[in-house]
């Protein structure tokens, strides 16, 4: 009896770390979800795109980390909190999903991360502007990656106030995000001297821009800004030459996707802050060129976003030896970001990952050689100057 | 409030402008429902479609024959896009919806709301959902016009005075000419009709071939004013529908004026309190609902 006795025993005292002491790596694989706008208006500019960014991150790692594998799962939030808040606990919840990423749509975006909080698991928003994700929603298993409303207007306000563009009219898409990037942009044209003439309101997504455009021409402000997104932003633009609008379009949030949209004849010469563009550097254009291989079309900054940061969350679990989420949060941390996306960037304690902008221009149709060819570097924003500082952060995680 | 004589006479001019849009949008619904008793909700992806005709014969026209000179030009996109989005609409007709005449009418609505799920999404797969531009405008009908108040695009002008002409033509034909007295007779009484000699089922394919014919030439009409995306037809299709339901279903005259009415009616609101402008449409729908509710133009059932 003594000898069959001796395997079973054997076998559940090996069973049971598995219970007790969970190895460096929960459920044996590190499984990572792309939560994103799959089909509706930002599907573009993150969507499919943003899935592919984050395999070819996970490619370019090896495919393993701490010898455990890692997984990419993706699902559709149809820019609908709700649906993406259920699919964020579904996932921590019974799928063993250890960080989410993208996040396009600030309402999704905020939702997420709360959740993401709640659970203690690590969420990362690329597609989301709102700074609200860092200040007053801000969370400790929270990151904001990319970009942000403040970074997006303080870029451009500031170079064109600096040109003698002083006083600014705004169009603005009428939800959430379109105020906070019409609030920030008009904050900052004031403090330096310039003056806000008007803003009119459209709602999301308008088709004829016509008479908000007339209304614009008539304020008689030198510049026109322009705090929409994706077809608003395209549709503006488009007719405001239709009409013979002579002041300064500005775009406040313009993607690489929305100039090709627009075509170079109609975009040319407009100024705007992107957090990467292809053919700034031989390393951006470097990931531009494979991605444009495997995708058809060149990366968004939101599509740079999820690489990088992607590689960021891979590369502190390797340091931290496990994928614990604080441990992870603090290696994070720790690690400064040196890749095509940022040099030097460091992710802050109110979750605001900090690296260098571009202030870019619109090439004129002569000056573009090849289809993607569209913009030119006018200037490098350094981190410290472009993002909101720490200090007048809201976020309650900061210590004053 | 100061607000100029010039600035009202802009935004009316504006109105006139997308009231011509809707007018001829609308006019394919109604001539669909009112002869053919089908609510068209593929009408929106049939208006993508024929901005997508005149893009892509624009742009790839050339690629996919082997010589890049080649381009479908505006002035022939104007022909041929509503032929090619027509036929389409022809090949539904055949094969799928003469078989939902007999039914009620919900059934046709399923058949045509599925179907524009599946087209926009086809084209949501291959093409930027954010929209691709269209670069095929006639060198003609570039810069504006000084009408005194303001300065109007000559495109602009060019679309309302086509817009117009073709909701007359349409208007003339069903009203006026013996096809058109087929087509009537054909919607009130298919036996009779028939019995007279005449193919009602070829009348009803032809009538569905124009419809969506119309639909195809909104969309090269709208393609050098607004980008061409997957999305264009479900943005619109909403207002459009209730251009439709307060002109009355199915009523030719009642389609386009109301079209009319509405674009203008829009544009003056703007001026006034904007974002009131989206609204207004449906603020008119339900007073016109509660006070006749088979529409202004439309017959009591």
């Amino acid at each position: 009896m003594h000898a069959p006795f001796k395997p079973l025993l054997l076998s559940v005292a090996l069973a049971m770390p598995g219970v007790a002491w969970a190895g460096p790596v929960s459920g044996d694989v590190v499984k990572i979800g792309i939560l994103t706008d799959m089909s509706g208006v930002y599907a573009g500019l993150s969507g499919k795109g943003s899935v592919l960014a984050a395999q070819m991150a996970v490619a370019d790692f090896g495919g393993k980390v701490l010898g455990k594998p890692i997984e990419i799962i993706s699902a559709d939030h149809q820019n609908k909190p709700d649906i993406g808040a259920a699919k964020a606990r579904e996932w921590f919840d019974t799928q063993g999903v250890d960080m989410i990423n993208d996040l396009v749509n600030s309402g999704v975006g905020i939702a997420v991360q709360k959740i993401g909080a709640e659970k203690h698991r690590i969420t990362i928003n690329n597609g989301a502007g709102s700074i609200a994700l860092t200040n007053k929603e801000c969370s400790a298993y929270g990151v904001h990656y990319a970009y942000d409303t403040y970074a997006l207007a303080k870029g451009t306000a500031t170079a064109l106030v600096k040109q003698g563009a002083d006083s600014w009219f705004f169009l603005q898409a009428d939800y959430a995000f379109g105020q906070a990037l019409q609030g920030d942009a008009a904050k900052i044209v004031t403090s330096l001297g310039g003056k806000v003439t008007g803003t009119v309101k459209h709602p999301l997504a308008t088709t004829d821009f016509s008479s908000y455009l007339l209304q614009a021409q008539g304020s008689g402000a030198k510049v026109i800004g322009l705090a929409n997104a994706g077809g608003d932003f395209v549709n503006s633009v488009k007719q405001a030459k239709e009409f013979g609008l002579t002041q300064t379009l500005v775009g406040l949030l313009v993607f690489d996707s929305d100039v090709k949209a627009l075509g170079l004849a109609a975009a040319q010469g407009m100024t705007f802050t992107t957090a990467y563009s292809w053919d700034i550097n031989s390393d951006t254009r470097a990931f531009g060129n494979k991605f444009l291989a495997k995708a058809g079309s060149m990366p968004t900054m939101v599509h740079a976003g999820v690489y990088s940061s992607t590689m960021h969350y891979l590369n502190a679990i390797k340091a931290a030896g496990t994928d614990t989420p604080e441990a992870v949060m603090k290696k994070m941390r720790e690690l400064p970001i040196n890749d095509f996306f940022a040099k030097g960037g460091k992710l802050r304690e109110d979750g605001r990952m900090v690296h260098d902008m571009y202030l870019v221009q619109v090439k004129k149709p002569s000056e573009s050689r090849s289809v993607w060819d569209q913009l030119k570097l006018l200037a490098t924003i350094p981190g410290d100057m472009a993002f909101k500082p720490l200090s007048a952060s809201e976020c309650a995680l900061i210590k004053k | 409030m100061d607000i100029s004589l010039q600035a009202i006479l802009s935004q009316a001019m504006l109105g006139l402008n997308n009231g011509a849009f809707y007018a001829l949008l609308s006019l394919g619904l109604a001539v669909i429902f009112g002869m053919l008793n089908v609510v068209n909700f593929a009408h929106g992806a049939f208006y993508m479609l024929g901005a997508f005709v005149a893009l892509l014969g624009y742009d790839f026209l050339g690629k996919w024959l082997g010589d890049e000179g080649v381009r479908l030009s505006f002035w022939a996109a104007l022909l041929v896009s509503p032929l090619l989005v027509g036929l389409l609409g022809v090949l539904i007709e055949r094969l799928m919806l003469r078989r939902l005449y007999q039914v009620d009418h919900l059934y046709g609505l399923l058949l045509t709301f599925g179907l524009a799920l599946i087209l926009e999404g086809l084209f949501s797969n291959y093409f930027n959902v954010a929209g691709e531009p269209y670069n095929g405008k006639p060198a003609v009908l570039e810069g504006a016009v000084n009408l005194g108040f303001m300065f109007f695009p000559k495109y602009r002008l060019f679309s309302i005075v086509l817009s117009l002409a073709v909701c007359f033509a349409v208007w003339f034909l069903i009203e006026r000419t013996r096809l058109g007295s087929y087509l009537r007779a054909g919607t009130e009484n298919p036996d009779v009709t028939r019995a007279f000699g005449i193919d009602v089922p070829l009348l009803r394919t032809l009538t569905y071939f124009l419809g969506v014919a119309l639909a195809g030439l909104a969309g090269v009409v709208a393609a050098p004013i607004y980008s061409v995306s997957p999305k264009m037809g479900s943005d619109l299709i909403i207002i459009v529908f209730a251009v439709v339901v307060i002109g009355g279903m199915g009523s030719i005259m009642g389609a386009i004026l109301t079209g009319l009415a509405l674009g203008l009616l829009e544009g003056v609101v703007k001026v006034f309190y904007p974002p009131l402008a989206n609204t207004v449409i449906f603020i008119v729908m339900a007073l016109v609902l509660l006070w006749r509710p088979a529409g202004l133009f439309g017959k009591e059932a």
